[in-house]
């Protein structure tokens, strides 16, 4: 049985051309398979509820000394009422690696459990591992309701 | 480039000895008459079945089993995810276009009576593996957890409550309860990509590993003929030179497998893949309404279209036939046709002779049945 193939030199013109046809020809098709599975691999970010400002709690629920955690969009935010009755917000993700962080009633201070990271009543990393302070919020009190904003870039 | 590719095959050639991994391949050829168009529907079936993989592992990225979520994770796919749409359509797509392929693939392999003696095995393997794809099609259909899968699915299964004596506990071991409910769903997703994903890669290896050890049959009369050559050749050299020019050079009747045969079918390859973007780009495959357990079954319900002869065939029965119900009378008729399919081979004594006629005749009259009740189920 003959090949099929016809003894053309590698280098004439009329060879060659069909050789880039049918290269760039496959690498069209293994692009368009590629392209459409990386980008759907790559998740689509995730919409940042349309959280500017959030209602934490009611005027009436947290007593002096105690902190409830809310949702904040997707991502959980920690209101603290300190003892002088003063509310304040943070976010409650730590800085360090993304635990929940809570409120310590006895220490009156924001402790990460994962690895003990403490921080003050104003947010700022004290000790152990976080990096950075807690971002902190705007905390208003509208009614008997406590709202909490994300604190303007200016 | 290309002394590179060398240096590296001879690297691994050294370790695995490739070349003799190779060799039968170079030596493998396949048949050329008439009809080896059909030759190509088996490998366009394989090669739905690889895009199903691909896709289907791509799916399981977003998709969540659980009722709360089902429905949204698919939306979300559909809607949020950078060709989310695409990648689901041809998962949808290509599982009609893969039965689709498989079935012709089935009745071109019985009327060119390719499944006679010494390929029985490979006839069977087939059977049960185009047996899994319904039941991946049938699980499959319901994770997107909308309304017609719901449905469907409650109606499926209830079928399974006719078999006897088992019937009950079947029900309640698809179900994962009396009810459909989330734990089907868990169920029914346990089976689509893990059970069924097993157990069909393993016929599959079967089939294809007959195939590549039997080579590809050719129908009854050429074989005859190739046989005849043969021993014409051997015994009277001149009269089958005669015989040659006469007919043609029969050794043009055989192709390589690699890379002549290979490359047509690298076509093929192409050809499905064509259809089925098309197909998934132009007529995205719709979401439909969430499932509500507790809402009426919506009008004009209807299965995927490869159950719609057996649905079709069962709504025309009437309620009470000889001593059964009428629905249990058609589960019957039709899981014994589908046994007697699966024995063609052995049912089919001389392929050539009286039983090949008749399967003939029998096997028209199932392809017009099939495609009647189907007809018809789509129109009703």
């Amino acid at each position: 049985m003959e090949t099929e193939t016809t003894e053309h030199t590698e280098g004439s013109g009329r060879r060659r051309f069909l050789e880039v046809l049918l290269g760039s020809s496959l690498a069209a098709s293994v692009v368009s398979v590629l392209y459409p599975i990386l980008q759907f691999v790559l998740p689509p970010r995730a919409a940042e509820l349309d959280a500017d400002t959030v209602v934490a709690a009611k005027a009436d629920e947290l007593a002096p000394n105690s902190a409830k955690i809310f949702r904040f969009g997707n991502r959980p935010g920690i209101l603290i009422r300190s003892a002088d009755g003063s509310y304040r917000a943070f976010s409650a993700t730590c800085t360090h690696l993304d635990c929940t962080v809570q409120y310590r009633k006895r220490e009156s201070d924001i402790w990460c459990a994962c690895h003990n990271g403490v921080y003050d009543l104003q947010g700022r990393n004290v000790s152990g591992p976080p990096p950075r302070p807690l971002e902190a919020y705007d905390v208003h009190v509208r009614g008997d309701e406590i709202v909490v904003a994300r604190q303007q870039k200016a | 480039m290309r002394k590179l590719a060398a240096r590296l095959y001879a690297w691994l050639d050294l370790r695995l000895n490739l070349d003799d991994l190779i060799a039968p391949l170079r030596h493998k050829t396949v048949p050329v008459h008439y009809f080896s168009f059909w030759y190509y529907l088996g490998g366009m079936t394989l090669f739905l079945f690889l895009v199903q993989i691909g896709t289907g592992i791509l799916l399981l990225l977003y998709y969540r089993p659980s009722p709360g979520e089902a429905f949204e994770s698919v939306q979300f796919i559909m809607t949020k995810v950078r060709f989310g749409w695409l990648i689901r359509g041809l998962h949808a797509w290509a599982a009609n276009l893969l039965i689709f392929t498989a079935v012709l693939h089935m009745f071109s392999t019985f009327f060119l009576k390719a499944y006679r003696a010494p390929r029985e095995l490979t006839w069977m393997s087939g059977c049960v593996s185009l047996f899994l794809f319904l039941c991946f099609g049938f699980s499959g259909y319901l994770l997107p957890w909308n309304e017609l899968a719901f449905f469907a699915t409650k109606v499926g299964t209830e079928m399974a409550a006719a078999v006897p004596l088992i019937g009950h506990w079947l029900l309640v071991f698809l179900r994962g309860g009396e009810e459909v409910t989330g734990a089907t769903l868990t169920r029914f997703f346990g089976f689509h990509v893990a059970v069924l994903p097993g157990i069909t890669l393993l016929f599959l290896a079967i089939h294809l590993g007959l195939i590549q050890r039997q080579g590809i049959s050719v129908p009854p009369g050429m074989d005859r003929a190739m046989h005849g050559l043969a021993y014409l050749r051997k015994h009277d050299p001149e009269a089958a030179r005669t015989w040659m020019e006469a007919a043609g050079s029969p050794e043009m009747r055989e192709m390589r497998f690699f890379p002549n045969f290979f490359l047509r079918e690298l076509m093929a390859w192409y050809v499905a893949l064509g259809v089925l973007a098309t197909l998934a780009a132009f007529d995205p495959w719709e979401l439909g309404v969430k499932a509500d357990a507790f809402a009426p079954t919506p009008a004009g319900i209807h299965p995927e279209w490869y159950f719609l002869a057996v649905f079709q065939s069962l709504k025309l029965l009437p309620a009470k036939l000889l001593w059964i119900e009428g629905e249990q009378f058609g589960l019957l008729v039709f899981s014994a046709a589908a046994l007697a399919w699966l024995l063609v081979p052995f049912i089919d004594r001389n392929p050539e002779g009286r039983s090949g006629r008749i399967l003939k005749v029998v096997g028209v009259a199932v392809v017009l049945y099939l495609t009647g009740m189907t007809v018809w189920g789509w129109l009703g």
